[in-house]
């Protein structure tokens, strides 16, 4: 088996912005202080002329992106996850979503991945933020080829999205040549009737090796990949509800507000069915090397083998 | 100013002025005080500065006006209604259910209105969007911004002072409306925000001061500011609340409370006055 390539999201999103110039000439790109991290220095790169460093304001950022929007220039504005969901809020809601412009959040360093930085800087409530504000699409994406097709699919969608794009690097799992991303379709990336295991964000992968596990053990399950959590993909979460047993979901996230709220949400009105959510349990987390820290708060393929198992008990 | 201008231009912002308290009477809500202060500037800009065309309000070379104060709406909506962007009955039906004329401006739905605004401190930073916008693709059109000296106690203002003086937004003119009040009463003693002017400066801004209420100077400010390049102007003027109807002058109630029928028609009775005045 060829050697794993992994990559972190947030090079994939700086990637695809720099890719995406020459296409689309109007294309602005803002940031907030931080783009060697976010990876928007890639496009600060190829065409300085239409780079914005903003400072460390992030709340006038999101004005000064709405402000750009309302001309019919295509913008993005980048910061980490806490600052530009937690931080720029308010900003959010009422300069970008209330109006409905055309701004694309490109949120990096989200979850308990960011590592070491600690729980100042680990946002496991972001996807629960912008998933209220009415009108706004929020995509997670689990690689970076789902990355990169995401930012296209981002910008070439009229009104506010939110893009979530972690620091840690991940396995590619997906082939470029054969992958397509629907803006709000889930993707079924494993059959099975045992149960379903619906994940966003880097806990696809998990997911995955979760279901490679319990296949070997004669048990098979469903694995649903959901990119884009609002709106979602509520056919594909109703079909999982009707056709198999439970329902686990796996995300780097508070379980509060997240993924597991969202398929909540659908499953109660329409198709009843027992839920469990895997992410962070209501806690803060603390500092410590990225893939040791998603093993400690249950982020991973085993917690994901081990929940399955109690529910088939 | 050419004296035949000044005349219409003090005609047009009594009309203004009726429209604010037409409005906010029928809502039985809304703020009069902070938008009666500004009803001679925004009379100045629409009808005598800003290239605007009530036919084509999404014209993509228009100047462009942020009401930041987005609480003071009915100066806006009636000016623009006088303007000709929608019918001035429309404004009885301000804050109702199913009116277009929300509590706060809404670009969504309101003809003439570049930014939805209300929450305070924020429409300075579209403002900013919006002449970096227009500098980056060689634009000629400005845009105006009006902020509240209680809403300059936002951080927020100060992070957008900061940006449209690194980028040098010469196209970007504010406007500080210094009424003096905020809701909790003298914004010197709420919070004061003095020396507005100096803070401005020391952000690297032109500063230009002015008289709210006097056309000629009014005029002045303007010219200078657009003599300014390089740096983005603010002009700081000094206003009174509730300015036109003597009973709401400089009360800080009269900020966010509507007027009685009594109260009204007293408003009303003194506002035609000042129009017969004019006219006669």
């Amino acid at each position: 088996m060829a050697d794993i390539v992994k990559k972190a999201t947030r090079e994939s999103y700086g990637e695809a912005l720099a890719a995406l110039s020459a296409e689309y000439p109007d294309l602005i790109v803002l940031d907030a202080d931080l783009a060697a991290a976010t990876k928007t220095g890639i496009f600060k790169k190829a065409c300085p002329e239409r780079f914005i460093d903003c400072g460390i304001a992030e709340a006038n950022m999101m004005g000064v992106a709405a402000g750009i929007a309302s001309t019919g220039k295509k913008v993005f504005a980048s910061s980490f996850a806490m600052f530009a969901a937690g931080r720029a809020f308010e900003i959010v809601r009422n300069s970008i979503g209330y109006p409905h412009l055309n701004v694309k959040i490109g949120a990096t360093h989200a979850g308990i991945s960011v590592g070491e930085d600690g729980a100042t800087h680990q946002c496991n409530e972001d996807i629960a933020l912008m998933r209220t504000i009415p009108g706004m699409t929020v995509i997670n994406p689990a690689d970076h080829v789902e990355a990169q097709a995401a930012v296209r699919a981002a910008l070439e969608h009229n009104g506010p999205v939110y893009m979530r794009f972690g620091r840690l690097a991940v396995p590619v799992f997906n082939d470029p040549d054969t992958y397509k991303f629907e803006l709000g379709k889930g993707i079924t990336l494993r059959e099975g009737t045992d149960g379903t295991v619906v994940a966003t964000g880097l806990m696809v992968n998990e997911a995955l090796q979760a279901a490679d596990i319990l296949a070997s053990e004669g048990i098979n399950i469903r694995v649903i990949n959901i990119h884009t959590i609002k709106p979602l993909d509520e056919d594909i979460i109703v079909k999982a509800a009707k056709e198999t047993p439970f329902i686990v979901t796996a995300e780097e996230h508070s379980v509060i507000g997240g993924l597991g709220s969202a398929v909540c949400d659908v499953t109660a009105a329409k198709a009843p069915c027992r839920v469990v959510k895997i992410g962070v349990n209501d806690v803060f987390g603390h500092s410590g090397p990225a893939v040791d820290l998603l093993k400690e708060f249950g982020l991973s393929a085993d917690n994901i083998v081990k929940t399955v198992k109690e529910l088939k008990a | 100013m050419d004296e035949l201008i000044k005349k219409q231009l003090q005609i047009t912002a009594c009309k203004v002025r009726m429209g604010i308290i037409e409005g906010v009477y029928n809502a039985k809500s809304g703020h009069p005080g902070g938008s009666l202060s500004i009803a001679d500037l925004l009379t100045y800009l629409y009808f005598n500065r800003m290239n605007v065309d009530p036919k084509d309000p999404k014209m993509a070379d228009r100047d462009r006006l942020v009401l930041s104060k987005g609480h003071t709406a009915p100066a806006l909506y009636s000016v623009l209604a006088q303007r000709g962007f929608f019918p001035v009955d429309e404004l009885k039906t301000l804050r109702h259910i199913g009116s277009r004329l929300q509590g706060h401006p809404d670009m969504k739905y309101i003809p003439g209105v570049d930014m939805s605004t209300g929450s305070l401190g924020q429409g300075i930073s579209a403002a900013c969007g919006m002449a970096l916008s227009g500098k980056l693709s060689n634009e000629t059109y400005k845009v105006y911004a009006v902020l509240g000296d209680g809403e300059i106690e936002e951080g927020q203002v100060w992070e957008a002072a900061m940006f449209a003086a690194h980028y040098k937004l010469d196209n970007l003119l504010a406007i500080v409306d210094n009424n003096g009040l905020q809701i909790d009463g003298k914004i010197t003693e709420v919070m004061n925000p003095q020396p507005i002017t100096d803070k401005f400066a020391a952000f690297g801004w032109h500063v230009i001061t002015m008289d709210a209420h006097d056309f000629d100077d009014i005029d002045r400010a303007f010219r200078e500011a657009e003599s300014v390049s390089g740096q983005p102007v603010v002009i700081v003027q000094t206003s009174t609340k509730g300015k036109g109807v003597s009973y709401m002058e400089n009360q800080v109630g009269w900020h966010g409370s509507a007027p009685n029928k009594e109260q009204y028609d007293t408003a009303m009775a003194e506002l035609n006055a000042q129009l017969a005045a004019l006219e006669g």
